[in-house]
């Protein structure tokens, strides 16, 4: 099985091709948020280093959210262009997951945070047993730093972070932590594609595949307009 | 022998509009679907970005499709892709850009990125087989009021703009105070059917050392203080008048303006463009003001005024011509000046 699969929900922006078990490329970038300007060169730079026929691709894999809401409709609208011009289905596979697949075979918990602003992470907790199942212990969703910080504390365990979160809130987590804690390193602690890839598989595998045309990202959060309309239609 | 006949597949999403359609040869619209948010947008008495790129995503494979299967084509017969990549909201130009670009990647096809507003002005190919450059196009929308001089395909020169608020803009902005909901345009217009527009006389203003430009603040000011008034004394307010009389002030000033362009550069053709330009009042007034000083006037049809794909597929196949082409890198540029590559 091939995949094609693309993450630009943070500042990161990756692009991989994962064939079975095997990553034939990925490239990502962690500088400056111009996702609209690299991400389709990127994928067009390991398509041509990899003599990539689009057409032998299975499904095209996106993170599908959460993230910043321009960012994924990027990666969306990326994806669902391609969708159509191959006729291929879709993959939306939970941002926060496939950055915990980064660290594939750990027993800790471990904790994803993307910054969402408003003093919210999109975060999730999620373990691998030691048959190495991927486990969601707890869905991906924005939530307050000291609200994950006290789940944690709560489970027991040792917790590794990662995510673009982690620099903005790693004094808050230090004072908060009643558990040991690690952070993850620079090769595994950001968006990567081939993650996306990997987890993608185990979506088609199960069925769990999207038409181009209903594919639509999951912000997990409404708009501000449509928040503050609810806001005054409850007073 | 005859040209191959140029078939481009066109996207637009530069503001509340999710639009795809089909182009032969610039002029002949095969499909021109339009995907509308503006019944989602009046619960919020305006276009609010985030939610047009929201549905900007969930609309647009679906109009793409449609446009294709109207135009009994598929991708494999296009010759490019266009898509509108400025001006406009930036969140909303990313889903068309994003989006094309990825199709005209998977299928190896040009791809044209057009301004929204040469679009608008293209516009008047499709229905006026004759009508080529040079001209003199009055564009007025919700977001814009420009005089523009075509002198060619792709080549125009800005002769009068707006100096504060757009034409529609001011429409809607009255209308809100009128109470009569968003979009205001086609609201006032029609409540005016039923006004005197000779009843209150409002100030068209004009700008000193700069005939070609407009304001609309200033009309729109005198307005909202002369409804301010009416509440202070107690008088009634007819609203009929008042829309009347301040949708003349405006179309008064935008036939004066257009038709004093069109004769102080010597042109004798006159088209208009944009949202407003399916506005049946400014319709007569610059039909009437063009026969009498011998210009010829061209218009689009209601459905060519609006936003819409078909005209982007008109500018971007004499952009195709002469060989503009954009990369995988293209990028949406929301305050894309008129005539800028």
């Amino acid at each position: 099985m091939k995949i094609l699969a693309l993450d630009s929900s943070g500042l990161t922006a990756s692009v991989a091709v994962v064939e079975d078990d095997v990553l034939l490329a990925e490239y990502t970038v962690n500088y400056k948020k111009t996702h609209s300007q690299t991400l389709l060169p990127m994928l067009d730079e390991i398509a041509r280093m990899t003599e990539l026929d689009l057409d032998t691709v299975d499904a095209i894999a996106v993170a599908g959210g959460p993230g910043s809401f321009t960012g994924l409709r990027i990666g969306s609208a990326t994806a669902k262009g391609l969708g159509l011009a191959l006729d291929k289905p879709l993959v939306s596979v939970p941002t926060v997951d496939a950055l915990a697949y980064n660290l594939y075979g750990a027993e800790a918990n471990i904790c994803p945070m993307m910054d969402a602003r408003r003093n919210q992470v999109y975060t999730g907790i999620y373990t691998f047993s030691s048959d190495g199942a991927f486990q969601v212990l707890q869905k991906q969703s924005p939530c307050a730093v000291a609200e994950i910080a006290d789940r944690l504390n709560t489970l027991g365990g040792e917790v590794i972070f990662l995510g673009d979160g982690v620099p903005v809130y790693r004094e808050l987590l230090k004072s908060l932590m009643k558990v040991p804690y690690r952070f993850a390193p620079a090769h595994l602690n950001r968006q990567r594609a081939s993650a996306v890839a990997v987890l993608a598989m185990e979506y088609v595998r199960a069925g769990k595949t999207e038409t181009a045309e209903e594919h639509r990202p999951d912000y997990l959060r409404l708009s501000q307009a449509e928040r503050e309309r609810a806001a005054r239609d409850s007073q | 022998m005859s040209e191959k006949d140029i078939l481009i597949l066109a996207i637009e999403s530069s503001c509340d509009e999710t639009a795809a359609a089909v182009v032969k040869n610039g002029r002949e619209v095969l499909s021109n679907v339009i995907s509308s948010q503006i019944e989602l947008h009046k619960l919020y008495g305006g276009v609010v970005p985030e939610i047009a790129s929201r549905k900007h995503i969930e609309k647009i494979n679906q109009v793409i499709t449609e446009a294709l299967e109207t135009a009994g084509v598929s991708l494999d017969d296009l010759d490019a892709i266009a898509v509108t990549y400025g001006p406009g909201l930036v969140g909303a130009l990313l889903v068309g850009v994003a989006e094309a670009k990825a199709i005209s990647y998977a299928k190896k096809l040009p791809l044209v990125g057009v301004h929204h507003i040469e679009g608008h002005i293209s516009a008047n190919y499709i229905e006026n087989k004759d009508l080529e450059p040079p001209f003199l196009c009055l564009v007025v929308s919700g977001g814009h009021t420009h005089l523009v001089k075509v002198q060619d395909y792709g080549v125009y020169e800005i002769l009068g703009r707006t100096r504060d608020d757009a034409a529609g803009e001011a429409c809607d902005k009255v209308a809100r105070a009128l109470g009569l909901g968003y979009p205001g345009g086609p609201k006032i217009d029609r409540l005016s059917a039923q006004g005197n527009a000779d009843a209150i006389h409002f100030p068209k203003a004009k700008i000193a050392d700069s005939p070609f430009d407009f304001s609309f603040s200033g009309l729109k000011s005198a307005v909202l203080n002369y409804l301010n008034g009416c509440r202070m004394k107690g008088e009634p307010v007819m609203e009929a008048d008042v829309a009347a009389s301040f949708q003349k002030a405006v179309v008064d000033v935008l036939v004066e303006h257009a038709v004093l362009a069109a004769k102080e550069t010597g042109m004798n053709k006159l088209a208009i463009a944009g949202g407003v330009a399916s506005n049946g009042t400014l319709r007569r007034r610059m039909e009437q003001a063009c026969a009498e000083n011998g210009i010829a006037f061209y218009h689009p049809s209601p459905i060519f005024c609006t936003d819409n794909a078909a005209m982007i597929g008109a500018a971007a196949y004499y952009e195709f011509k002469k060989g503009v082409r954009h990369g995988l890198d293209l990028n949406a540029v929301p305050n894309l000046k008129l005539g800028e590559r």
